[in-house]
């Protein structure tokens, strides 16, 4: 089917469970002394960041490395890109240098559908944020995550709360929630809604109290300083008062629900830093399943045949692949 | 002296056949012409005849943004396109804001020759919407301007579009204005619905528009002074200007050929060729387009042809430019969208391609016109059972970013005349 991971609407669940089981056994792997895996050796993944990530860009970095590829950082600082070189041109000029697969993270919603569409490359392309679009390794991660403290997927609640209007985790979250099988409840002030969530595949609640008690996972959003000021709502302190997550509803959630954020957390504003360093915290957790899950992505979309996401079943110690990069799709 | 051309047989407006004397510049016999001397004689057998088309909304990029598109390219395409005149949009670099560069373009376009260019000039100083420009000067220059436009951005003070309104009356001006409310629409990249939330693009919401033209129509009443409204995109606005007409208000508008057929689906593919301002809009908001272009709500098609070099539109949606061409396409987009529907006659294309907007421009001594004996000889030979694929490449135009490319569109101009001389023959310049 894909050659890229642009979007999880992209994913059929068979696609995403390939990936989460995928990712469940090199996560195994990972327990044993020797981390590294010999399977995308010569290959070479570029890691495209066009925006600061620190840590996607390291999870990413990891991720490849423990496969035993090429790993390329290519960030706006330092590099071309900072003198005003357009997406097309860096693409080219990663093209000429025989990048097999490009991570990218762009400010500019669909900025990785352009890069893997627009006949300026032929590698394969993942998706590390586009705009206020989509993050579909994020939302892996998280699905890893939760799978593991839920045990599936069927009938599941996932309350996400805060500024979905600009969230390409939420985006991400959502759709592949919905594919997996997941309820999904948004919950944030209508004016950080996007225009026709209504529609969305999931529930959509402005009393965060009220949907508290029916979350088996609950995940906070980032509130980014610059919406502060935006008047999306009047002062941080109503914003905290009614969509953070403290104490006091920690312990109206149900037992065993778990507490999530995508990081980085703005402690005292969506979550106290009392709840993000509660036992209920998986916040770290999804951290290092990061790494795995996008071990999993790189490895089905570069070993074996480039159409691997959904076809090609993941074998316990794959060889190293010679089969050249492929024709663009 | 010029050439006479006799054509034979045209359909003038999609009636009964008859032909047409064309000499000195005039039409000088319709009907059954027996002898003229000795004419260039053109079959147009099949062929319909319309006046020239004349296009309220035009960016000919010159000056300033001359690897876009220049006054010459331009008119070459408008021509190819069937029209004989074109208002050229003010913002260019310099702003067409003085009588200086209005009268630069006018000449521009004289020196050309295949269309008449009339200028359009800008309502504030350097479109900055904060200051009247020296609209008086422009309209007493040898451009004549009598269309005022900041287009590309709204005139979005109330009070500084009343004073235009009432200041342009001296010399029977319209403003022509881009309606979209700047707060409403801060790095707005498409049109604010379900999509715009999916594809995690800032909405351009419909009320951005509407809002404007709402308060503009009730500033246009109360100023007893002409509002134009430019390229209506919602069936909203459809629904207000209906309004303001039903009140008997002086207020006119146009839809651009790209509103009558693409929506905003297409920007799923995120491919900026189809990023325009104002967006591409929904299948309802077309289907109230059509209707109010059909039943006179909306007074013209002008086409907002807007050029952009490849690197502008080859790059991500946000880094990308608004605008799309049109000059070379109109007539095949509302033939298809409009005529081949059946919602309206070749006839109601002469007047709301030609007609229409000459009037609104002031331009309708020369343009716009019956076909009748003694009458300008300004016009097209359309052949409407043509089929062409739409090529970029092979485009007058100095850009390529056409959103019809490899679209197979009916409909051809075979011949424009420009007072009697031909700008194109056979489909070619000529």
């Amino acid at each position: 089917m894909r050659r890229h991971l642009l979007s999880t609407a992209d994913l059929s669940q068979d696609d995403a469970v390939l990936i989460l089981d995928t990712a469940e056994e090199i996560a195994r792997l990972a327990a044993r002394p020797i981390k590294k895996l010999p399977t995308l050796r010569g290959r070479t993944v570029v890691n495209l960041f066009f925006e600061d990530s620190t840590r996607t860009r390291t999870s990413f970095e990891v991720a490849a490395k423990r496969l035993s590829a090429d790993v390329i950082n290519f960030s706006a600082k330092g590099s071309s890109v900072s003198k005003g070189e357009s997406l097309k041109d860096t693409a080219l000029t990663l093209e000429a240098m025989g990048a097999d697969a490009v991570v990218v993270r762009h400010s500019a919603s669909g900025a990785a559908y352009r890069l893997a569409n627009a006949g300026w490359t032929t590698s394969h392309v993942v998706n590390a944020g586009d705009g206020t679009h989509e993050h579909p390794t994020q939302a892996l991660l998280d699905a890893f995550t939760m799978r593991r403290h839920l045990g599936g997927f069927d009938g599941r609640r996932v309350t996400i709360v805060g500024d979905v209007l600009h969230s390409r985790v939420a985006r991400s979250n959502v759709q592949l929630l919905a594919t997996l099988g997941a309820r999904v409840t948004l919950v944030a002030p209508p004016t950080l809604l996007p225009v026709g969530v209504a529609n969305w595949p999931c529930e959509v609640a402005y009393d965060l109290d009220a949907v508290i008690p029916d979350s088996d996972a609950i995940m906070m959003l980032r509130v980014q300083r610059e919406r502060m000021n935006g008047g999306f709502f009047p002062t941080q302190r109503e914003y905290s008062r009614r969509y953070g997550l403290d104490a006091q509803r920690l312990a109206r959630l149900p037992d065993k629900a778990i507490v999530m954020h995508p990081g980085p957390m703005v402690r005292g504003m969506e979550i106290s830093a009392e709840v993000a360093d509660s036992d209920r915290s998986v916040i770290v957790e999804q951290v290092a399943n990061g790494v795995s899950v996008r071990m999993a992505v790189l490895y089905l979309l570069l070993s074996g045949n480039e159409s691997a996401i959904g076809h090609v079943a993941p074998q316990e110690y794959p060889h190293e692949n010679t089969e050249s990069k492929g024709a663009a799709a | 002296m010029s050439t006479t051309y006799l054509i034979k047989n045209a359909s003038i407006l999609g009636g009964a056949p008859a032909d047409l004397l064309l000499r000195d510049g005039n039409i000088a016999e319709v009907g059954s012409v027996v002898s003229a001397g000795d004419p260039v004689v053109i079959d147009a057998t099949g062929l319909i005849a319309l006046p020239g088309l004349v296009d309220l909304h035009t960016h000919l990029r010159e000056p300033g943004r001359e690897d876009a598109e220049t006054v010459d390219t331009g008119t070459r395409a408008a021509a190819l396109g069937g029209f004989t005149a074109v208002h050229a949009m003010a913002n260019t670099d310099p702003v067409a804001d003085t009588a200086g560069v209005v009268e630069q373009v006018w000449r521009l376009g004289r020196e050309a020759g295949f269309c008449d260019v009339f200028p359009v000039g800008a309502v504030t100083v350097g479109l900055a919407g904060e200051r009247l420009a020296e609209l008086g000067a422009m309209a007493d220059s040898a451009a004549r301007v009598r269309v005022f436009s900041d287009d590309g951005k709204c005139v979005s003070d109330a009070n500084l579009m009343r004073r235009a309104l009432e200041y342009v009356k001296a010399f029977d001006g319209v403003i022509a204005q881009h309606a979209q409310e700047p707060r409403l629409t801060e790095g707005a990249q498409m049109n604010e619905g379900e999509l715009s939330g999916i594809l995690g693009l800032a909405g351009w919401p419909a009320v951005a528009e509407e809002a404007i033209i709402a308060r503009d129509i009730l500033l246009a009443a109360h100023t007893e002074s002409r509002l134009h409204v430019c390229h209506v995109s919602t069936a909203g606005s459809v629904e207000l200007i209906r309004w303001a007409k039903s009140k008997g208000w002086p207020v006119t508008a146009e839809v651009t050929p790209h509103h009558l057929i693409l929506t905003e689906d297409l920007v799923q593919s995120y491919d900026p060729i189809y990023k325009v301002n104002p967006p591409l809009r929904t299948a309802a908001d077309v289907t109230a387009l059509r209707a109010g272009l059909a039943d006179g709500t909306i007074d013209a098609v002008a086409t907002d042809h807007a050029p952009h070099p490849h690197e502008d539109k080859d790059c991500e949606w946000a880094a990308a430019a608004m605008g799309m061409l049109g000059l070379e396409t109109a007539l095949s987009i509302v033939q298809h969208t409009m005529v081949d529907t059946g919602l309206m006659t070749w006839a109601d294309v002469a007047d709301r391609m030609s007609s229409a907007p000459a009037r609104i421009g002031q331009v309708d001594d020369k343009h716009g016109r019956l076909i009748e004996p003694g009458e300008p000889a300004n016009l097209v030979l359309v052949d409407p059972k043509a089929k062409r694929i739409v090529d970029r490449t092979a485009l007058a135009s100095l850009s390529q970013n056409t959103p019809y490319q490899g679209m197979e569109l009916p409909g051809a101009v075979v011949a424009t005349f420009l007072r009697g001389t031909a700008t194109v023959l056979d489909g070619k310049l000529a």
